[in-house]
């Protein structure tokens, strides 16, 4: 789908990623999936486990481990390609351009550091500034994520916080330099529900003021709803569907995506009734280290035809600013 | 008479909980000095047989705590566990064993329940082990019967958990749970971090398997949209006590106290932003 727009931010192109394991065939995480974010853009990427959404997030910044393969495709970024920089580049890019808010800030902060200084330490590697002028910046970056007692929590643990805090901090640390883009892997599915609303309003709150764009990776389609303005679905590596926000909710194509959204409209309180079995999509994801010919969403979906099995669906474009790949549409 | 009353005890409740009390002590300081800090603050809740009990509340309300102390995984400080007409609250370990069959747990992260060397066979077979109940070959049997009952495949009893995705660690749980036939089986945030559609898949079988066995759920969750779909009555907890109860459609369609309002409101917080998105036309 070439873009008419000028104001590509980032372009991922045929992107294909392999990991090789011990004893196995390499499981292909990502295979030829492409996608577009635009500049102060929220996107979201809607996938269930193995569907190589995560892969897809980390490889933007060049964060995979060791055993994973580029094997195609291309992450085109201001005129260049990233998965050709090397890593003292790459290295300029990551926090300062482009930056990541974990799933699990528990994780991702050192525990034996304060909060502060951890985000002090992203600051100090790409803005010029004084020791003082720099604490200053980083207790308005803790204002800013709703802190109202910075002082204190910048002298704080990580241990000293409750997960939301945390989660908070995580995100001053990704916005603490100002970037284009912010990717998002599963920001709030380690939060209850109350604190998720909070952590997608803050995020909603610094894309309005800064116009940062975000790429947020979920398997809820719930949280994309009146936050992401496109959501791109992924199934088994592959993109599967892309459309507007309201329109992937009000009339989604893709028999996966029509079961997604069928099924979280559970979470939208109709659930009246008790002890009602849920709609459900039978079977499980397949394996990636095994992938035959056809659809891959073949096995379990519903509307399965003759065709599915023994073809790959192309990329259809039904409408303006809509993909899908699926056989009900063309072939 | 004697033989009627205990039919007429069918009408009791299968778990009565009174006055449950637990307190975790934290060593604080150089002196280690030790704070007691309340987790469970004199909480009665009953469960019919059969029924399913939402246990409902934010973090560090002490649901979980709740949740170990029925399975007697912790020793309450005080109060009466009654399962049937024997309280478990003050059993030892002895006595425990007996009351362990009748009472099982799930726990949310399916994988770090389980010994990761071992086989789904061995997972389901370990405690038939432990109670010393059948043969070999009978262990086996019964791990490939309950494995077909909870949806996984017999002939995989040899793969290691590890091979096993998300959503059939979750059911290789419920299957060691079922081992012994329980009567209750515990579930603390059992299908929290599952897709959606493993989520869904799950809250079915729990179902079917209630309808099959007659089983009593005592179900620990944060979730008030999922708990609205499967629970029978619901009570809400908060900072150790229980301060909203009542049947499922009665909490949710007029809630009193604030903190099962705020529960509700997290849970329809989506539904406004999703009602403009399929109302308005951006």
């Amino acid at each position: 789908m070439a873009s008419v727009f000028n104001d590509d931010l980032v372009q991922i192109i045929d992107l294909t990623i392999s990991y090789s394991l011990p004893g196995s065939a390499p499981v292909r995480a990502v295979d030829h999936a492409s996608l577009e974010i635009h500049r102060g853009e929220v996107i979201g990427v809607l996938g269930e486990s193995g569907s190589g959404k995560s892969t897809l997030a980390a490889a933007i910044l060049r964060l995979l481990p060791p055993n994973a393969h580029y094997n195609d495709g291309s992450i085109m970024f201001r005129g260049g390609n990233l998965l050709a920089l090397a890593e003292p580049e790459l290295r300029r890019v990551r926090g300062k351009e482009i930056s990541l808010i974990s799933q699990d800030p528990a994780l991702s902060l050192n525990p034996v550091i304060r909060v502060g200084d951890q985000i002090s330490e992203v600051v100090q590697s790409h803005l010029a500034m004084s020791g003082s002028a720099r604490r200053q910046h980083v207790e308005e970056l803790l204002r800013a994520v709703g802190f109202e007692l910075a002082r204190q929590i910048y002298s704080a643990y990580p241990h000293q916080l409750s997960g939301g805090q945390r989660q908070r901090v995580g995100i001053a640390q990704a916005i603490a330099c100002n970037p284009v883009l912010v990717i998002a892997d599963e920001p709030t599915s380690k939060l209850d529900a109350a604190l998720q609303a909070e952590v997608l309003i803050l995020l909603s709150e610094i894309r309005k003021r800064h116009g940062t764009a975000f790429l947020v990776i979920s398997h809820d389609p719930t949280i994309f709803s009146g936050f992401a303005d496109r959501i791109v679905v992924m199934y088994a590596g592959r993109v599967v569907e892309e459309g507007k926000t309201a329109d992937i909710f009000r009339r989604p194509l893709h028999p996966y995506t029509q079961a997604l959204v069928r099924l979280s409209e559970r979470h939208l309180g109709n659930a009246r009734a008790s002890r009602v079995r849920f709609p459900v999509i039978d079977g499980e994801a397949p394996d990636l280290t095994h992938i035959g010919i056809g659809c891959r969403f073949a096995p379990r979906c519903p509307e399965r035809m003759q065709v599915c099995m023994s073809c790959d669906p192309r990329e259809l474009t039904p409408e303006p600013f809509r993909r899908v790949s699926c056989f009900k549409y063309g072939s | 008479m004697g033989a009627d009353a205990h039919i007429a005890g069918n009408s009791l409740p299968f778990l009565r909980v009174c006055r449950l009390t637990k307190h975790y002590v934290r060593r604080s300081g150089i002196a280690r000095k030790r704070i007691p800090i309340a987790a469970v603050r004199g909480i009665d809740f009953e469960i019919a047989a059969g029924k399913t009990l939402a246990l409902v509340g934010s973090s560090g309300s002490g649901k979980s705590t709740v949740a170990r102390c029925v399975s007697r995984l912790e020793r309450p400080d005080a109060g009466q566990i009654w399962v049937g007409d024997t309280d478990i609250s003050r059993l030892g370990n002895h006595d425990l064993r007996s009351c362990r069959s009748e009472i099982q747990m799930i726990f949310q992260d399916a994988v770090t329940s389980m010994n990761p060397r071992f086989s789904a066979a061995q997972i389901i077979e370990e405690p038939l082990l432990i109670q010393g109940r059948g043969s070999k070959e009978d262990r086996r049997t019964r791990a490939q019967e309950i494995m077909s009952e909870v949806g996984l495949a017999p002939n995989s009893a040899d793969r290691s958990v590890m091979e096993f995705s998300g959503g059939q660690r979750q059911r290789l749980a419920i299957a060691r749970a079922l081992a012994l036939q329980p009567k209750l089986l515990v579930l603390d945030e059992a299908l929290s971090g599952l897709d959606l559609s493993t989520e869904a898949q799950i809250t079915n079988l729990l179902l079917d398997l209630q309808a099959a066995h007659s089983l009593t759920y005592l179900f620990i969750s944060h979730d008030m949209a999922l708990v609205a779909h499967l629970a029978d009555a619901i009570a809400v907890i908060s900072a150790g006590r229980i301060v909203e109860q009542g049947p499922t459609a009665q909490v949710i369609s007029s809630p009193n106290h604030p903190e099962t309002k705020a529960l509700m409101a997290a849970a329809n917080a989506f539904q406004k932003n999703y009602a403009d998105v399929l109302g308005g036309s951006r």
